[in-house]
């Protein structure tokens, strides 16, 4: 093959400077079909490499320590880069071991069967805080593969959250296998709700998904401020804004005991995550999504109807970060009720996790895990060393970064860009 | 001015786009390059304006070699290029987009539109390029557009002009004139490159020919001494069949009525104004006219994509009047779409994905919610086969496959199953002359089986040769219907300008703004 052919006969030189122009940035941000897997994970896994390349030398010059050797740098340089890579090496050592758990303490514990609650509390940590950012995840990446941006699964997850409280502590004497699963379907109707309001302003009035998601999350704290003022669901003799507990018969059983937090919704979300994979690659219906999200213009020739599927992706969206809410509520991370912070920004980070996991259901999970392993190592890591845990969040950024630009990737580390245009991206632009 | 380009070797990963190209343009010498999309023309010539650079090879411009590193340089060199699509601003007038970039400023640095009106009435003059300088350019015919962008080379004291496929756009008169102006330039001792595919341009003004292909010159010519045959053979590497083979047309029954339909475009405008046409089984109506004057509408509404503001679409009794597009497929319409990268095809998707953009939800491939993988690449494989589509692989994206074989996917999909009508729009548009005369084959084997195609092209060669009967729409109206068999390009050209038959010739291509809208129907447009 010589040169791409032009689309048309018309402008073939435009079209010629534009794929120049793109080559370099051939890369998307959801992962194309058939793209191999180690392509696809390339740039995520250098731009998380590059991320705690650059939050290493944050560390560093935060450390006043250090920063005093570095003045001998002329005189002792060694000392100046030894207590570098010290400062690094222990904030990052103490990251693994708060977020995973060391090697050499889980063996005694296994072989001695002592301590073992202190020695996988770290790794259930880590199950805990990656179980709700896979299903707000896969919420987002849903959206991006049907052409929307779902800026949204905050709100979704609240509202989630509130219906899945609502059935929880409302209802009693339910045996569990009703109770149970009745409040994680109402954790799913409400934020599916809470989704198929934009869908469908964007499939009737073309209004962008990204504004009135925005917007939603607003309304969806409020109505979480207002609920928890509530007697229907403030906890009785409570004047702060606190639902009253979830009934025991509505909550997901702890996997390893009641000392570890590690709870079923973990296998809840990795359940969802193989259903969300299935339904975009193997059926009909997710073939829809994905040519929507890929071309409209051709689905819409095909036969699909762009607006209806824009309202079932858009709630299908809403539903699994109500499903996310529905587990952090019903799994007792909040201790079993509702709060005014109950989110706190898990449908945010969802939106770069989504875009580090490429949109796939396999590197959603990946994503979550990795930043779960941030979020749970980063309080020992403040603890151990002198570094804060503000620097989790730079690194997160610094990966957003690196992602959004793969470019920036490739000219690093000297990738060849493959000699296309890169698919489209995940929004139209505004209104289109 | 001498131009000369010599040894241009230019690589993108993986592809060689100009192979040690050499190529010599003399003073006032018109010179076509010739060659199939892909063969490298662009990147030949935008390397020769600055936009590229090559990775060997030098250029000389009257014996000097000389570097460009970008267009600006190009042009202080005295190179012009015209771009297909007209870079022009169309609220400005003819002079204010002339001197855009190159304004002379007077005192104070007011521009002196005096002195640059008075120079472009002096170009216009002296070249034969009739245009008028306060004209508003989004009120002038395509034609006089692209005279605007010539002057515009011209006022950069352009010594060498490309000429990018300038003739797609233009009407059979549009194109006189430009050869004309062509000439009169030769004639005051400009260069001109003229880039095209179209082999029966080149005969008729080239003085020397160039064929790329596959990046490389592979043969040059005058055209004293070439034929368009061989001169097909050289841009494809083998003989091809340039005329379309095809046997009386036997219509039957009517598959297509189009009564009276009117359509809006994007803006709310009339597209499309009452037009009534028929297609029977077993024959191809072509539907001619420029681009822009409703064919594009009437094509979308009859396949669901638009709906009508009023009449009726009837395809096989079945009223289809405002049906959804998935309705008017099941109902037997297959179409190619104007568009393929747009409308026909998912890019990011697989070849196999693609073939069954339309079925995918329909036994085989589909088993309840299941999508049947296995059957999807089964049929897939047989496919690729049986249309010659060249692809790596069925899992390769289809994106990544030349023009001709993305429409080949198209036709593949679209063709292979019982359909009654045809739809084809710009079928051949931006493909190789391989290509063409294969989906060309594939037109007439439909209508051969009786199916009932209307083609729709701004070509005239492709709907002469193909079409049985020839509808001509001129600003949404079907202005005439003739017999293929008993018409003329000129008389065409003159319908597609919007001049009625019984009109003198002469006013048509003048102003196709003016007083000629006045939708006078001429004898034999409504259905006979």
């Amino acid at each position: 093959m010589s040169e791409r052919d032009p689309a048309t006969s018309v402008d073939t030189s435009d079209r010629a400077a534009v794929e120049e122009a793109a080559a370099p940035t051939g890369g998307a941000l959801v992962a194309p079909t058939g793209e191999s897997a180690w392509r696809a994970m390339l740039v995520p896994a250098l731009a998380i490499f590059s991320a705690l390349v650059i939050g290493g030398l944050i560390i560093v010059f935060s450390d006043p320590d250090v920063l005093d050797d570095w003045t001998f740098l002329f005189s002792d340089p060694l000392t100046a880069l030894r207590s570098s890579w010290d400062a690094v090496f222990t904030a990052y050592q103490a990251l693994l071991t708060g977020s995973l758990g060391s090697p050499t303490g889980i063996w005694e514990a296994v072989t001695s069967g002592e301590g073992l609650v202190s020695a996988f509390r770290p790794l259930s940590e880590t199950v805990v805080a990656a179980t709700p950012l896979i299903l707000t995840g896969l919420s987002v990446a849903v959206g991006f593969r049907a052409g929307l941006f779902n800026i949204g699964a905050e709100g979704q997850l609240i509202v989630g959250a509130i219906f899945a409280g609502f059935v929880g502590f409302t209802f009693t004497g339910l045996p569990t296998v009703v109770h149970l699963p009745l409040a994680i379907l109402a954790g799913f109707v409400g934020g599916a709700l809470w989704g198929f309001v934009p869908g469908f302003l964007r499939a009737r009035t073309g209004a962008h998904e990204v504004i009135i998601t925005i917007m939603l999350n607003q309304v969806a704290l409020r109505l979480l401020d207002y609920f928890l003022r509530n007697p229907l669901f403030q906890r009785p003799g409570r004047t702060d804004p606190i639902s009253k507990p979830v009934e025991e018969t509505a909550q997901l059983p702890h996997l390893l005991g009641a000392n570890l937090r590690i709870h079923a919704g973990i296998i809840l979300a990795l359940l969802v995550a193989w259903a969300v994979w299935w339904l975009l690659f193997r059926t009909t219906r997710g073939f829809e999504f994905r040519a929507v999200g890929a071309n409209p213009d051709a689905a819409r020739y095909a036969g699909i109807s762009v607006p209806a599927t824009y309202i079932v992706v858009m709630s299908l969206a809403g539903g699994l970060a109500g499903l996310a809410g529905a587990s952090q509520l019903l799994g007792g991370v909040t201790l079993y009720s509702l709060t005014p912070g109950f989110a706190g920004g898990l449908g945010f980070d969802a939106i770069a996790l989504a875009l580090v996991g490429r949109a796939h259901p396999a590197g959603i999970i990946a994503a979550a895990f990795m930043f779960g392993i941030l979020r749970a190592g980063a309080t020992k890591m403040q603890a151990l060393t002198a570094t804060p845990v503000d620097i989790i969040v730079v690194i997160q950024a610094l990966v957003i970064v690196f992602i959004a630009a793969p470019a920036l990737v490739r000219a690093i580390y000297r990738i060849r860009a493959r000699r296309q245009v890169g698919p489209e991206v995940f929004t139209k632009g505004w209104g289109a | 001015m001498t131009l000369e380009l010599r040894g241009i070797t230019k690589r993108f990963p993986g592809v060689l786009a100009n192979d040690h190209v050499d190529l010599t343009v003399e003073e006032g010498e018109i010179h076509a390059l010739l060659g199939e999309n892909g063969a490298g023309k662009t990147t030949l010539m935008n390397i020769l304006y600055g936009l590229y650079h090559a990775d060997e090879g030098e250029i000389l411009v009257g014996g000097r070699p000389v570097r460009f590193a970008s267009p600006g340089d190009a042009i202080a060199a005295g190179i012009g290029m015209v771009h297909q699509h007209f870079m022009l601003i169309p609220v400005f007038t003819v002079t204010e987009n002339v001197i855009l970039g190159v304004e002379e400023t007077g005192a104070l640095g007011f521009l002196d539109r005096h002195e640059a009106r008075r120079r472009v009435e002096d170009i216009s003059r002296r070249y034969g390029l009739a245009v008028n300088p306060d004209a508003m350019v989004e009120e002038l015919p395509v034609g006089v557009q692209q005279r605007v962008e010539i002057v515009k080379a011209l006022y950069r004291e352009a010594e060498v002009l490309i000429l990018d496929e300038p003739t797609a756009v233009l009407t059979p008169q549009e194109i006189e004139e430009l050869f004309r102006v062509m000439r009169s330039l030769k004639q005051a001792g400009k260069s001109i490159i003229f880039i095209t595919h179209k082999l029966k341009e080149v005969l008729a003004v080239a003085d020397r020919i160039t064929v790329l292909r596959r990046g490389k010159v592979v043969g040059s010519a005058t055209p004293k001494e070439a034929t368009e045959d061989k001169l097909a053979a050289m841009m494809v590497g083998r003989e091809v069949e340039l005329a379309v083979k095809k046997d009386v047309a036997t219509p039957g029954e009517s598959v297509l009525r189009v009564e009276d339909l009117t359509v809006l475009d994007e803006r709310g405008q009339v597209a499309v104004d009452g037009v009534s046409i028929e297609v029977r089984a077993g024959e191809v109506m072509g539907l001619a006219g420029v681009q822009g004057n409703g064919q594009t509408e009437l094509v979308e509404c009859i396949t669901g994509l638009r709906p009508p503001l009023a009449g009726r679409v009837v395809v096989g009794g079945k009223d289809l009047t405002g049906a959804r597009p998935r309705r008017v497929f099941l109902s037997g319409v297959a179409h190619v779409p104007e568009d393929r990268i747009e409308d026909g095809l998912v890019g990011d998707f697989s070849v196999a994905d693609n073939l069954v953009l339309n079925t995918y939800y329909l036994p085989p491939f589909a088993k309840g919610l299941r999508r049947d993988d296995a059957a999807i690449k089964r049929t897939a494989e047989e496919r690729v086969r049986q249309y010659d589509i060249r692809t790596p692989s069925i899992l390769a994206p289809v994106r990544t496959l030349s023009g001709g074989n993305q429409q080949k996917v198209i036709v593949a999909r679209e063709l292979s199953r019982s359909v009654e009508l045809l739809v084809a729009s710009q079928p051949t548009r931006g493909l190789d002359v391989g290509s063409m005369s294969y989906i060309h084959e594939q037109i007439v084997k439909a209508r051969d089986e009786g199916d009932g195609v209307l083609l729709v092209s701004t070509e005239l060669d492709e709907i002469l040769s193909l079409s049985d009967r020839i509808a001509v729409m001129y600003r949404g109206k079907v202005v005439a219907v003739v017999e293929a068999a008993s018409t003329t390009p000129e008389e065409l050209g003159l319908l597609m300008a919007g001049s009625v038959p019984a009109d003198s010739k002469g006013e048509a291509d003048r102003d196709r703004r003016g007083p000629g809208h006045k939708g006078k129907a001429a004898p034999g447009a409504e259905e006979r």
